[in-house]
């Protein structure tokens, strides 16, 4: 069994509520942290080399450490619960099964960085799991583990959860702090950053929910015990959202370092292709990273097997490798349309671009319009220029990573997938997708 | 047209928004517009109309238009009448390999509505979203605060039948739900 430190005990009855998380070890980790100066808090996050699990993969001790200290400010620390990025639902299954555990890393990483005023930003489609957490914070507060004076230690920390309303942009941390300052979620350019300057203007650390709620098992079990789960830097356990043409979806914790191919075709994980089909590409990490066809997924460049790590997706560079991401894992099979799922993507990237910027803003339109002529059967080779040569004046120029998030897919496509495009430009009428065109044209079928 | 009522919060909700607003510091009342707006939404009928926008504006001392700039960027947020029950179907990336847009079609064809539409009872309307979380439990829609997943034809035909038959009006946020904590402040 590989190790859990997450996504343990689901099965335990309560685990849930406050006193069922308890009875399997729940608190404990608070316990251990008040007794524990603030900065040695950080020194274990740092020493336990935990990275940023919504898809940057920032080292989070070194984030911590960022944060500014002027006299009488106040510190913030929000959680990034805005999961929105395409294939990853990973943060919504852990909230609403152990809600605990992220109001106990919260109260934690608060402490740590001297916060008394603590926010879950989450998405506002999940008010199931926003009410979820709510009853789960009155649970602490009347408990002691929040409010005034927690533990007796003479710590004040207030928790609140706060919802979105629908808008992609909102998981960039600035675009999330706009948003929770209650304005429209345009991302900020940086510097200044969050650490010094973010919400309301003053230092604020914005942390995904698996991030915060891996703090709990790093201060259980010390950071140098939790340094030695996985593998190189990645250290620890990771959260992937598995989805797709597979037998078995869901969300799987794994240790960093599992072998892509066993994580793929065993049946503890995905279970493999559904329906005996075969595997035509992946998205690894959500998708804003880049497609891979099958083989170049499951073996490195150097031709040996890949892994489930930061470093080893990320092996290749752009031209022959990916990135582990948020853990978004979309798998398709043979029969999948390339072509058509990055039009699929790509109108997402054009409904949820902010319009700040004019690359992104007026890019992504340009994108899907050009990938909506493929599908009518209307291609031209030399669109396949014209995408490539839109992504790339897209890619690194935009205020927010949206931009490069919306172009890597596009680049990625058609670097590895260009006799399709291809395809779709010779065979015309006959690659036509009739249904698309009904679809978007406001035609009923014949 | 219903007969014309002064736009105010009930008790309740008035309560409840001043609640909400103690969440933010001193004079950062307008951090709390996100949360009423989803009320006020629940609270008139599932829609934001300018006149609704206006009294948030009024509650949280900040300027109309600092209400409708919000309120149009955010996609939860309608800016015209919806009918009783919003059905949001899921058409992003992994939903869509699962068949999101056999779905769509599907709905569309049993309530006799394209999509952005609503039914003539006022019963439904249909919105096809972006991501919503549940990629690996597609096809999915949301309606209401509730998540339908795994969908088929014939499921998601008995979950609208399911609705028409009690034709409550469904919305996001249950304001019941809400729990005092922000009481224990100070």
């Amino acid at each position: 069994m590989a190790k859990q430190l997450l996504i343990n005990d689901l099965d335990k009855e309560g685990i849930a509520t406050l006193a069922g998380y308890k009875a399997h070890g729940g608190y404990a980790a608070l316990e251990k942290a008040v007794k524990m100066k603030p900065e040695e808090v950080v020194s274990e996050v740092q020493k336990s080399g935990l990275r940023g699990r919504g898809g940057a993969g920032f080292p989070t001790g070194m984030k911590w450490s960022f944060i500014a200290k002027p006299p009488g400010v106040p510190r913030y620390l929000v959680c990034n619960a805005d999961e929105s990025e395409p294939g990853t639902f990973k943060d919504r299954y852990l909230m609403q099964r152990k809600p605990h555990i992220l109001i106990e890393g919260m109260i934690i990483s608060s402490f740590a960085l001297g916060a008394n005023t603590s926010y879950i930003y989450i998405r506002g489609e999940m008010m199931y799991q926003f009410h979820i957490l709510e009853k789960a914070i009155q649970e602490a507060y009347d408990a002691g583990y929040l409010g005034k004076n927690i533990l007796g230690t003479g710590y004040d920390l207030d928790l609140y959860v706060h919802p979105g309303a629908g808008a992609y942009i909102c998981g960039e941390e600035t675009g999330l702090i706009e948003s929770l300052e209650g304005k429209r979620g345009n991302p900020r350019i940086k510097p200044p950053f969050p650490a010094v300057k973010g919400v309301w203007q003053c230092p604020t650390v914005v942390n995904n929910v698996e991030t915060l709620a891996a703090v709990v098992p790093i201060i259980n079990m010390t950071g140098d015990e939790y340094a030695k789960i996985g593998i190189g830097r990645s250290t620890g356990t990771k959260l992937i959202s598995a989805s797709g043409h597979i037998n078995k979806p869901g969300v799987y914790e794994i240790e960093l370092g599992l072998p892509v191919e066993e994580f793929l075709y065993s049946d503890q994980y995905c279970g493999g292709i559904r329906n005996g089909k075969k595997l035509k590409a992946v998205v690894a990490g959500g998708s804003s990273v880049p497609i891979l066809p099958g083989e170049k997924l499951l073996k490195t460049p150097k031709g040996e097997p890949r892994l489930m790590s930061y470093e080893s997706l990320s092996e290749g560079g752009f031209g022959e490798g990916t990135m582990l991401g948020s853990g978004g894992f979309i798998v398709m099979d043979e029969d999948t349309s390339v072509v058509k799922n990055l039009w699929n993507f790509t109108r997402f990237y054009h409904h949820e671009s902010c319009g700040q910027c004019s690359p992104c803003r007026e890019g992504t339109g340009w994108m899907e319009k050009i990938l909506h002529k493929f599908l009518d059967g209307h291609g031209t080779m030399a669109d396949i220029d014209l995408l490539w040569d839109i992504q790339s004046k897209i890619d690194g120029r935009t205020i927010c990573p949206l931009g490069d998030a919306a172009s890597w897919p596009v680049a990625s496509a058609i670097r590895h997938f260009r006799s399709e495009f291809e395809e779709y430009v010779k065979n015309g009428e006959n690659m036509r997708d009739i249904q698309h065109y009904y679809r978007v044209n406001n035609l009923q079928p014949a | 047209m219903a007969e014309i009522k002064p736009i105010k919060f009930s008790d309740e909700a008035l309560a409840l928004s001043h609640k909400i607003m103690k969440r933010y510091p001193e004079g950062k009342q307008k951090s709390a517009i996100l949360p009423v707006l989803h009320l006020a939404q629940a609270e008139f009928g599932g829609w934001l109309s300018a006149p609704v926008m206006d009294y948030v504006a009024s509650l949280l001392s900040i300027q109309p238009v600092e209400v409708y700039e919000v309120a149009s960027f955010y996609s939860m947020y309608n800016l015209k009448p919806v009918g009783k029950c919003v059905i949001e179907v899921c058409r992003t990336g992994p939903c869509w390999l699962m068949g999101a847009e056999d779905l769509v079609k599907f709905i569309e064809k049993k309530l006799n509505i394209k999509e952005g539409q609503t039914t003539a009872d006022g019963m439904f309307t249909l919105k096809t979203v972006e991501c919503l979380a549940s990629c690996g439990t597609a096809p999915m829609m949301q309606i209401g605060e509730t998540y339908h997943e795994n969908l088929t034809f014939e499921k998601c035909s008995d979950i609208l039948d399911n609705y028409k038959a009690k034709g409550e009006n469904v919305s996001h946020w249950r304001k019941e739900r809400i729990t005092n904590h922000s009481d224990v402040k100070q």
